[in-house]
């Protein structure tokens, strides 16, 4: 049926419907399962997207070298006073994209959005957009789908592996996944929401994977908050009628040459960036020893 | 497209890593599966960067818990150490090298309550998903992305045409079939992908066949 968004694209267009119906068609295709099926599914995982989302707000979390612990908690009780440089509604979905990877740090349960380093990014975003905008639960679950969909087209032509292509192929896949949703729940154009995915990655394409100690926690948990502000404001660049000249499926491919460029010390393997600073070196000895 | 929504969005699963903790679990509990008989012990040879970084990621509960039957997403996990001193289950870890397998590849040897010993290579390949490499020496190819057949039996003329009678009969279609065997005449062990859930009366079925060894089947259900 396709295989990049331009097909994608052409598809919705030419049938006049969401990227949603056409990724639904797809895979009805391939899995052979009904569309309630599909939903079934969908709801599984949503539901388990949304309590990680909000599991880490009221209680901290013990995590390895407990660095990370409690984050979420103090972002979100900043989040609801008054004088945030952001606004109350960018720090709650900080807080709830903090919650997920406190959560996953702690070895709770989560779903992996490409994967589970990148896990908070599209809960944090699709919860805080449904619930502001009052959309139904099959329209939320839509918009998971159109992510997915999305998210399997970048898996087919580059890489979500941080160890691959570093953290843009993680976080900002995320980030790309939760735009492109976004931009559907709101009643955006396929062709806006496309352009969304493609702001994404721009707006971090070369961003480096660098777990201190080889935890998922720093710097994952500050990019998972900024990455979903990145969803936010390319899902707004794209809906005031921006487009991107450079075509979706091309920044995808630069995307992934980027990845492969990378130094194997800037991917997963904690050799360069935030974790072989100073620091980051005490702390992998503190919890590990030498 | 043919890869699913629901490879990108999932695994369901306890954190922090696909590759390290959900798959590791993955891979434990079919590990046992496949041998499906009291377990008295366990050892896990870590290879690569499951030996590297298997602490931070808890690698060992989740192989543990895999052993145990607890399931990736199961919240128990963490809990899998404790759980494992409850029902007398001894384990140990070493660091180990294999050859020719993944970054994130684990050898384990189970010591099973008839003292017979088993092992099973596997590795754990990004995203929750795993590979089974080698079961008590034969080289394998298990995924598990469709319900699969485990069979262990001498290597007779005709046995396969057995086994493929006896899913003939209950509707079965084969997706992919490898068989291995050590050495000509003596013992082979044979792979069966399938599209249907196996059932019981399968397993049974097919256990009856003369110069079945054993039988195992890992049904690929979420």
């Amino acid at each position: 049926m396709y295989s990049n968004m331009n097909e994608l694209l052409e598809l919705a267009n030419k049938k006049e419907v969401p990227l949603s119906e056409i990724i639904l068609e797809n895979e009805q295709k391939i899995s052979s399962l009904t569309e309630e099926q599909i939903f079934e599914k969908l709801e599984k995982r949503y539901q388990v997207m949304e309590r990680s989302a909000e599991k880490a707000l009221e209680k901290s979390f013990s995590t390895v070298g407990s660095l990370i612990e409690g984050i979420s908690m103090t972002q979100y009780s900043y989040a609801k006073s008054v004088g945030t440089i952001c606004g109350n509604f960018i720090n709650i979905v900080m807080a709830r994209a903090l919650s997920g990877s406190e959560v996953n740090a702690s070895m709770g349960r989560i779903c992996a959005a490409p994967t589970a380093g990148a896990c908070g990014i599209l809960p944090a975003v699709l919860v805080s957009i449904s619930e502001r905008e009052h959309i139904s639960r099959r329209k939320t679950l839509e918009g998971l789908l159109t992510a997915a969909g999305v998210g399997a087209i970048i898996m087919k032509n580059a890489t979500v592996a941080g160890a691959e292509g570093g953290c843009q192929a993680e976080c900002g896949v995320a980030a790309a996944m939760a735009a492109v949703a976004t931009v559907e729940l709101v009643g955006g154009t396929p062709e806006v929401a496309l352009h969304s995915v493609a702001f994404s990655l721009m707006n971090c394409m070369g961003l480096i994977c660098d777990p201190v100690a080889g935890l998922v926690q720093i710097p994952c948990a500050q990019r998972n908050a900024s990455q979903a502000v990145n969803a936010l404001l390319s899902a707004d660049l794209a809906l005031a009628g921006m487009k991107c000249l450079i075509p979706p499926d091309e920044v995808v491919g630069a995307m992934y040459k980027v990845g492969k460029l990378l130094p194997a010390a800037l991917k997963e393997t904690s050799m360069g960036g935030i974790a072989s600073t100073k620091t980051g070196k005490a702390i992998k000895n503190s919890i590990f020893g030498v | 497209m043919d890869i699913s929504v629901f490879e990108v969005v999932g695994p369901l699963m306890i954190g922090p890593s696909s590759s390290h903790t959900a798959g590791a679990a993955k891979l434990a509990r079919v590990a046992s599966v496949i041998v499906d008989y009291p377990i008295k012990q366990v050892s896990f040879g870590l290879h690569g960067s499951f030996a590297k970084t298997y602490r931070g990621h808890g690698t060992d509960m989740a192989l543990v818990a895999g052993v145990l039957g607890i399931k990736e997403d199961d919240e128990r996990l963490k809990d899998a150490f404790y759980i494992a001193r409850e029902r007398n289950l001894i384990y140990d870890f070493y660091e180990t090298e294999l050859e020719n397998v993944h970054q994130n590849s684990v050898k384990i040897t189970f010591t099973l309550m008839n003292d017979r010993v088993r092992e099973i290579v596997g590795s754990s390949i990004g995203g929750g998903q795993i590979l089974i490499r080698k079961v008590d020496g034969f080289d394998t190819d298990i995924r598990l992305n469709t319900s699969t057949l485990v069979i262990c039996q001498e290597d007779r003329v005709g046995i396969i045409n057995e086994i493929s009678k006896v899913l003939t009969d209950y509707g079965i279609n084969i997706g992919l079939m490898t068989v291995k065997r050590k050495e000509k005449g003596t013992q082979a062990c044979c792979i069966i992908e399938t599209d249907t859930i196996l059932s019981s009366y399968v397993v049974d079925s097919l256990r009856k066949i003369e110069h079945i060894i054993s039988v195992q089947a890992i049904n690929a259900v979420e």
